[in-house]
């Protein structure tokens, strides 16, 4: 199948979650149960990279920046913006790409598999409305929200990383944190954590979705679903950068 | 009533079903048989609109399938209960959720009585006790009773079952079929089964669609299957040299050469026993 026909199919499942919801409440629940599972299900994992992340990152700045005319406080500042404008956004997101994708992508191929889909389409349910649309908003919702967390425990890491290996002092690194802040790279982050959020939600459930087979192809379908997404993060983050950071 | 006039699906350059037309009699159990890939799968899915056609009609009450328009399908599929060859339950749901949840859509009822139409539904299939039992709690018969019953919750017209005897041992499927006879009788409801099961085809079969390459073979009941000339049908039916030793034993008693008259049943038991 070539790339055309793959957009093609693509775009029409989009389209095709567009219709009235049968019964809103059912939408309703099925959307909370999705922010749970998409949020809370992944809270961990972002937690602790978050957290090392912004710990590893100062230490690592501090081993560069050996001159003496550059302030300590630096390495603040160039924590806060590398959490909140590569880190947070995008390395958070492709580590979601891989727990959230192949959740969302391996349940839907399952279903498919095992006649679930069919038999709600049976039903009378418009299955893109009610299996994918949720999962996709749950994560337009959730995935900005850890990007948030994410940033902000990234740089509460590096200070007490920083304290704690004596590179710099609390009190330093809070007085950097508030040098030379642009508000606009968190328009810039979030820009970009609702991006990946729709890809990571919508290229798996493409996948999933159009699952043909059993076992094996759910697999399949699950480890494809995570390369074209995380491609797909790089590719839109350098398009954002190039736009926005202009 | 379902009529099916020329009905035509390829896949690529192999047909399916070439030219498929029939009607379904209303309040019978019709029987769609056939050896595998045959085309009853695809038949049965382009009559629930799974499977767009490539030509031909699919009629529910004069009005064609294959033309409706997505809303027109979705109220067409509200009169339709199906029962999935491995039952296709919601994994992660409850017995009981899994019946409230065609209830919990297209309802408005309370929790309460809807409650009330799922434990009638599981009542109606002879399942006590298993509300909060997940489906891998479950044995296959267990399943397939729960799939009917979720199929007939919202209370059809129709009642799809594909290969409702899969999997299941012989005991179970006598009680599946009864059930599905029984089902179709008290909610006087059009049902159509897709199956390869000889058991079924003599137990429940009112109306018989023999399907051999896509074509349609064979049509007629149950009674008259036995008899039939149809050398297609007989190799499919008569697979068995039990069921063709039985075959020739009732049409010899029919003709008179067997002084003792033996019902078919008492034949096919001693014949059963002098191979054991």
């Amino acid at each position: 199948m070539n790339f055309f026909t793959e957009l093609g199919r693509f775009l029409l499942l989009l389209k095709g979650m567009f219709s009235r919801p049968e019964n809103g409440r059912v939408y309703w629940k099925e959307l909370m149960h999705q922010c749970s599972e998409i949020g809370i299900g992944s809270l961990g994992i972002v937690v602790v990279i978050s957290f090392f992340m912004g710990a590893v990152s100062t230490l690592q700045t501090a081993y560069q920046l050996v001159s003496p005319v550059i302030p300590k406080s630096t390495i603040a500042q160039i924590v806060r913006d590398t959490m909140i404008l590569e880190f947070a956004p995008t390395l958070i997101c492709v580590v979601l790409a891989g727990v959230v994708g192949s959740k969302i992508a391996s349940e839907l191929g399952n279903m498919r598999v095992s006649e679930q889909i069919d038999a709600l389409e049976i039903m009378g349910v418009n299955t893109k409305a009610y299996l994918v649309a949720p999962k996709i908003l749950a994560a337009m919702i959730v995935i900005p929200l850890l990007v948030v967390i994410s940033a902000a425990l990234g740089i509460y890491g590096g200070r007490v990383a920083g304290s704690a290996s004596g590179i710099l002092a609390a009190n330093v690194y809070d007085k950097g944190l508030h040098e030379n802040f642009v508000p606009y790279n968190v328009f810039f982050a979030l820009t970009k954590a609702y991006t990946f959020a729709f890809l990571i939600s919508s290229i798996p459930a493409y996948y999933g979705y159009h699952v043909q087979g059993g076992a094996l192809e759910i697999g399949r379908a699950s480890t494809k679903a995570v390369v074209v997404s995380c491609v797909a993060i790089l590719f839109a983050d350098y398009i954002l950068a190039a736009l926005l950071l202009q | 009533m379902i009529e099916v006039r020329n009905l035509k699906k390829s896949f690529g350059a192999n047909t399916v079903l070439n030219d498929v037309s029939v009607q379904m009699q209303p309040g019978k159990c019709n029987l769609i048989i056939g050896a595998s890939g045959s085309g009853k799968t695809v038949f049965m899915k382009c009559l629930v609109g799974l499977l767009q056609p490539d030509s031909g009609e699919i009629l529910y009450q004069g009005q064609d399938l294959t033309t409706m328009t997505t809303a027109e399908k979705k109220e067409i599929r509200k009169q339709i209960g199906m029962l999935f060859q491995g039952s296709a339950l919601f994994d992660s749901q409850t017995v009981e959720k899994n019946i409230m949840f065609p209830l919990n859509m297209f309802s408005r009822d309370s929790y309460a009585v809807k409650l009330k139409r799922v434990n009638e539904a599981l009542e109606r299939v002879n399942l006590k006790d298993v509300n909060k039992k997940f489906p891998a709690e479950l044995s296959g018969g267990m399943k397939k009773r729960v799939g009917i019953a979720r199929a007939i919750v919202l209370n059809p017209q129709y009642l799809f079952c594909d290969e409702p005897n899969s999997g299941l041992d012989p005991m179970t499927s006598m009680v599946i079929d009864k059930l599905i006879m029984e089902i179709t009788k008290e909610y006087n409801i059009t049902t159509i089964v897709n199956t390869h099961d000889m058991n079924s085809v003599m137990e429940i079969g009112d109306h018989i669609l023999y399907m051999h390459k896509g074509l349609k073979e064979w049509e007629g009941t149950n009674k008259e299957i036995i008899f039939s000339k149809n050398e297609l049908l007989n190799e499919f039916i008569f697979a068995s040299e039990f069921l063709k030793d039985a075959k020739d034993m009732r049409m010899l008693e029919l003709s008179g050469k067997i002084a003792n008259q033996r019902n078919m049943d008492d034949l096919m038991n001693n014949e059963g026993s002098t191979r054991q």
